[in-house]
């Protein structure tokens, strides 16, 4: 009956930003996906969610599906892909500061 | 142009106040998202994938070169240097953060612009034909009755909270240029029995999941009922929009489930109520208005080089070829500066870019700028002896594309590379395509040809009515592209029809290619256009060079 749980991590909006974080086990907020907390189980997700959204300062905090990798948790869906990289027809967001994106955005060529 | 009163001035003001006052009370915690969220919206503050996102009314797309320097200033001082201009006459800015935008929407009260209804479920921005005022094909200039409904609009108390959104376009000219079928309510200016402007009235159009044209009901209400009128049909809907489901929630479905007939009794019912209560305030407004928006006084002149430097000029040639409009004043011409360059983002604008019109509307242009729902930027008055003038400063600019109306003028909305209710991208596609129809000549061949780019099913990238539509979708976590054919966003206007199975991003380009190869081959000539020559053929040949000739007869 049970269908495997696809791991998560809890992806949300910084208030005062607006920029994309993601929910790390220790409690901070990172710009970094591969910085999140892996949550591979269904219990503690839900847990992790709401602890996530009665933080301050923390927008439309969600679970998103995600997959294990040697550099941290990779997003499985393109819309988070991009959430990790930043708009595609300028060179602004999370790739100009520096920070590696995940996932795959089709066509691009960087990205864990 | 209208400028505010003092009644305006303070209510824009006030609203800044409060809205101040609600990013401090969320900030410190006093609001939660859930209880702050309505109110941000309420002054155009969506989140979207990567950032806030700040949307703009450029009510009835008219700008001053002195609004226009203000976007500028915006741009740079809290954005990221650039602006995106949308199909409802709107401005977007991608990255404002959240404790600057009280600053940014006084700065922008500074020069009498505001945020307010530019989202949630009310009266949006009204818009109009980008050509208003300056048209030699229109009856009257449509945009005091805009400023008039702008008016009556805002803050009115019983439209705040409407089943859904609600979008009213205007138009002075037969030709229609501001899409008025695919909106909630369309007011076309016609003229009445005797002889005066009076409004074409359609109601129930929208583009979206469920497109629909508007359908006309009242061919020819004077003047002197509109606002009533109007009230009247938002309060039949107010009361019999379908509040269950938000996706039956809009005007077109209230039309449609109960009939034209039946919605039009309910209007009348309540027109005649309300139009005794109205008592003439409204004329004497309009008048008010009608004042403000008095015509420049045209300087006669000769067209100095103007012909001289058309013949030398392949380039300026070409541009004016393809960018100009007739105005009504003997020697003017209507200019539409592009924002599609091939490769760019359709509807961005640079600071510079935007204080570059700014400038260029003082000096030749009357002071005056419009904002176009096919994203581009208008100068509406000027005279020919300055378009060598003009276009040296806009090429100076990277403004000078000549290609207003062609293949490579497409309307993209901004897709998945910013927005959170895309299900794809829209600017990669609108930029693979302009590149390679440029590139390999085709654009010139073909001729007139709109294409248009939406980035979900909500239909902002206006891809129902492109004579080529792209729908980008999600399939099973793939961007796919849907292709429709025959759309027509003017007074002909048309829903396009869905081709077959959609295309993935790295085969779009070559998709739309193939029509365009293959519209070359079939067309009776080179006067007839992308659109004519599908509405004369039928779809069967076009699924042919789509997906091949053996698919299209198996369909
Ligand atoms: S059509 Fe969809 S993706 Fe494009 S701007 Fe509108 S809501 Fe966003």
């Amino acid at each position: 009956m049970s269908r495997r749980f696809v791991p998560k991590v809890v992806s949300a909006n910084d208030l005062l930003e607006g920029h994309a974080v993601w929910l790390t086990e220790d409690d901070r907020w990172s710009p970094d996906m591969g910085e999140a907390e892996l949550l591979e189980d269904e219990a503690h997700a839900q847990i992790r969610l709401l602890f996530a959204r009665a933080q301050p300062h923390i927008v439309g905090a969600d679970l998103v599906d995600a997959a294990p990798s040697p550099t941290g948790p990779v997003p499985l869906h393109f819309r988070e892909a991009f959430r990790t990289h930043g708009p595609t027809n300028y060179h602004h967001g999370k790739r100009a500061e520096g920070l590696t994106p995940r996932g795959r955005i089709p066509g691009a060529q960087d990205g864990v | 142009m209208y400028s505010y009163d003092a009644f305006d001035e303070a209510f824009v003001r006030d609203r800044v106040r409060q809205f101040r006052a609600q990013v401090e009370r969320r900030i410190d915690g006093s609001l939660t998202e859930e209880e702050f969220r309505p109110l941000r919206l309420m002054n155009g503050l969506y989140l979207q994938l990567h950032a806030y996102m700040l949307r703009v009314a450029i009510p009835y797309g008219t700008l001053s070169p002195a609004q226009m320097r203000q976007l500028a200033m915006i741009a740079e001082r809290w954005d990221r240097g650039y602006g995106h201009f949308t199909t409802r006459q709107n401005i977007q800015f991608n990255w404002p953060r959240l404790r600057d935008v009280p600053d940014i929407l006084d700065a922008l009260a500074d020069v009498g612009m505001h945020a307010i209804q530019t989202s949630g479920n009310c009266v949006r921005n009204v818009t109009a034909d980008h050509f208003a005022g300056a048209a030699a094909d229109e009856i009257a200039d449509p945009r005091p009755v805009a400023e008039l409904i702008r008016q009556w609009s805002t803050d009115h108390p019983e439209f705040q909270f409407l089943p859904r959104k609600f979008k009213i376009a205007v138009s002075g000219s037969p030709r229609d240029r501001a899409v008025t079928r695919a909106h909630d309510i369309g007011l076309r200016m016609v003229r009445g029995a005797d002889g005066e402007p009076a409004w074409e009235v359609s109601v129930g159009g929208g583009l979206g999941r469920t497109p629909m044209l508007g359908q006309v009901i009242r061919p020819a209400l004077p003047e002197a009922d509109l606002l009533p009128y109007l009230e009247a049909i938002l309060g039949v809907y107010n009361l019999r929009g379908r509040r269950d489901n938000k996706y039956k929630a809009r005007i077109k479905i209230t039309v449609f489930e109960g009939g034209l007939e039946a919605f039009r009794n309910a209007v009348e019912e309540r027109f005649a109520q309300l139009r005794g209560e109205w008592g003439g305030a409204d004329r004497a407004m309009l008048e008010r208005i009608r004042a403000m928006f008095a015509p420049p006084a045209w300087k006669e002149r000769d067209d100095g080089d103007y012909l001289a430097f058309r013949a030398a000029s392949p380039a300026f040639r070409s541009w004016t070829d393809t960018n100009l409009h007739p105005h009504r004043a003997p020697g003017h011409v209507i200019v539409t500066v592009s924002l599609k360059a091939p490769g760019a983002t359709p509807g961005d604008a640079t600071a510079a870019q935007m204080r570059t019109l700014a400038d260029l509307a003082e000096r030749h242009g009357y002071g005056e700028l419009r904002v176009s729902h096919e994203q581009n930027i208008i100068l509406p008055h000027v005279h020919r002896a300055d378009l060598p003038a003009v276009w040296r400063a806009l090429r100076e600019a990277g403004l000078a594309t000549a290609n207003a109306g062609l293949a490579s003028d497409i309307i993209a909305c901004p897709g998945m590379d910013y927005c959170a209710l895309a299900t794809a991208r829209s600017i990669p596609i609108a930029q693979g395509i302009a590149r390679r129809l440029v590139e390999s000549g085709l654009e010139r061949e073909t001729g007139p040809l709109g294409i248009r780019i939406s980035g979900c099913i909500n239909a902002c990238g206006h891809h129902h009515v492109g004579a080529i539509g792209i729908l980008g979708l999600d399939r099973g976590g793939v961007e796919t592209y849907q292709i429709t054919l025959g759309g027509d966003p003017t007074e002909t206007a048309a829903i396009g029809e869905k081709t077959g199975p959609g295309f993935a991003a790295d085969e779009v380009v070559d998709a739309v290619e193939r029509l365009v190869r293959g519209y070359l081959t079939v067309r009776r000539d080179a006067q007839e256009s992308f659109l004519h020559c599908v509405r004369r053929l039928g779809l069967e040949p076009f699924r042919g060079f789509l997906y091949g000739a053996e698919a299209a007869d198996a369909a």
